[in-house]
């Protein structure tokens, strides 16, 4: 019996130390796996969910400073138009595009119709007339003539200020000097100010007076096939503007209506442009600005010294019959009562005017 | 030699708005003209951030650039000044700048600007060294005396740093790798690019 019971509890033992390697091995395997436990219970998504928001942030912190780049606007205790943007980023555009092109462009413009009126009068010479009859004919009435000299003595006095003032630094500090130019530029940026408001007045009772009898009409193409009389020897009939004069008007008008516009506002910084449209209209501006210089040097060169007759017109108020006959003979003919023309006479006072 | 830089630390501008009114009093800027701003982004919505801002004296200044009277200089230190005496008040420098820096304090009817005015880094003009001329027209030349701008001495958390642009980097260095997180040199990359 003692054997046996000795037995028994030597079996009893066996079983307890198997049971116990049994639960170690257990155990063993079943802590690493408490991590999955974790996991499961949430612990851990939320572990990772901190990481996940950490990346979040730091995304979220380059977004942050990346809208601060691009112009996002917060507050500011100090008061003014866009006190609140702290980067804005069209500045450097306006700055490349203004010293880019637009400068280059604008000069390269100027300098072609510079060029080309010397080769014309080279080539060419003065557009002498064939007769001079010693009759005159009345063409601009005196209110016209004033408004014209009106008009072109402010614009050349705009051009000049204005093209001082995009220039002035590349072609006139290296002659006059900072301090030279300066002086100049502090003259010149005034002037240009606050005659822009008379000649913007001048300008649009111009285009107003004359834009009737400004549009193109059948004997017009015929004129500009042959480039106003530069191919072949005489121009074909025009009336009393030519198409060459009614092109240079409708650059006149679409441009001074885009030098006005830009210019009002860049006169006025006080109505609260933000510098963005402040930009657009500078660029406006000095682009139909030069363009508008452009294509008037060509309308001082042909009122002047290209064509003979035109200028006596501008200054007396009458032109010689020769030269109306030669470049204006529709008008001609329906001024001495001939075939009508499709545009309409001046005023009939204006025709019994004499010269001065 | 030094290179000149402002740097505000974001994580610490707490919009006191002490360097506004330092740099006014210091300079006795006239009155609608301030030559540093503070900005608050996200205003009172967690994220909130502040930046003192004013001119950055820019490597390839863009104000300079586009002066139709050529009247910036940089001085030896890297900072970006300008010559009131030419200055027309044309406005282009505004247009230019990244920072809103240029200010135009109003002289007439209209709306006319007078002569720009802007943060010197209180180094004054071309005028001589703390000159009763140089005074008037830029205020005080705190770098001729040895001295750094009066906005980051005088800032509280020490958020605005003034100063060489390799000292201000190291000690803002520093700050991120004790308390974390990523730099952000604001504006840096703006102003300073292709700097060494």
């Amino acid at each position: 019996m003692r054997v046996k019971e000795n037995k028994g509890k030597r079996r009893n033992r066996l079983y307890v130390a198997l049971a116990a390697i049994a639960l170690g091995l257990l155990l063993a395997m079943a802590l690493p796996l408490t991590g999955y436990v974790l996991h499961s219970a949430g612990l851990v998504q939320v572990a990772q969910a901190q990481e996940e928001e950490d990346e979040e942030l730091v995304n979220q912190r380059a977004e942050y400073w990346r809208a601060v780049r691009g112009g996002v606007e917060g507050y500011s205790a100090v008061s003014g138009p866009e006190a609140g943007v702290l980067i804005q980023g069209g500045g450097q555009a306006w700055r490349e595009t203004r010293n880019g092109p637009v400068s280059f462009y604008g000069a390269s413009f100027i300098i072609a119709v510079l060029v080309a009126i010397a080769v014309k009068h080279l080539v060419r010479g003065r557009d002498t007339l064939d007769v001079r009859t010693g009759r005159t004919i009345a063409r601009w009435p005196a209110f016209e003539r004033a408004l014209h000299w009106y008009v072109a003595i402010l614009f050349i006095i705009l051009a000049i200020t204005g093209l001082s003032l995009m220039f002035g630094r590349a072609m006139l500090i290296p002659l006059m000097g900072k301090e030279g130019f300066a002086v100049w530029a502090q003259l010149a940026k005034p002037v240009h100010d606050y005659l822009s408001l008379p000649f913007a007045a001048g300008l649009i009772l111009t285009l107003l007076i004359y834009m009737r009898k400004m549009f193109l009409q059948s004997h017009d193409f015929a004129w500009l096939k042959s480039v106003g009389g530069l191919i072949g020897d005489r121009h074909p009939p025009s009336g009393f503007f030519n198409a060459g004069e009614k092109i240079f008007f409708w650059i006149l008008f679409f441009g001074g209506i885009a030098l006005t516009v830009s210019g009002f506002f860049m006169l006025f910084p006080n109505l609260g442009t933000e510098r963005d449209a402040m930009r657009l209209w500078n660029i406006v501006h000095s682009s139909t600005g030069m363009l508008l210089i452009a294509v008037s040097l060509g309308h001082i060169y042909l009122g002047s010294f290209g064509v003979e007759g035109a200028l006596e017109g501008m200054v007396t108020g009458s032109v010689d019959e020769g030269f109306a006959q030669e470049h204006h003979k529709l008008w001609y003919d329906e001024v001495k009562g001939g075939a009508p023309a499709p545009e309409s006479a001046p005023a009939p006072d204006a025709t019994s005017a004499a010269p001065t | 030699m030094a290179r000149m830089k402002f740097l505000c630390d974001a994580e610490r501008c707490i919009e006191c708005n002490g360097c506004v009114t330092a740099c006014k009093n210091e300079h006795e800027v006239p009155w609608g003209v301030n030559r540093r701003r503070v900005v608050t982004l996200d205003d009172g919505v967690p994220g909130e951030k502040s930046i003192s801002v004013a001119c950055m004296h820019c490597t390839d200044a863009p104000c300079a650039a586009v002066c139709p009277v050529d009247c910036f200089y940089t001085s030896d230190d890297g900072i970006v000044l300008h010559d009131k005496d030419l200055c027309i008040g044309c406005g282009y420098c505004f247009y230019a700048c990244p920072f809103g820096a240029p200010q135009f304090p109003q002289k007439e009817a209209f709306g006319v600007r007078g002569k720009m005015d802007k943060c010197t880094f209180c180094a004054g003009g071309p005028e001589e060294d703390n000159s009763a001329a140089e005074e008037e027209k830029y205020g005080r030349n705190r770098v001729a005396e040895g001295k750094l701008p009066l906005c980051a001495e005088m800032c509280s958390t020490k958020a605005l740093l003034a100063g060489d642009g390799d000292m201000v980097a190291d000690i803002y260095r520093e700050r991120i790798t004790k308390r974390g997180g990523r730099p952000e040199t604001w504006g840096w990359d703006t102003a300073y690019k292709g700097d060494s």
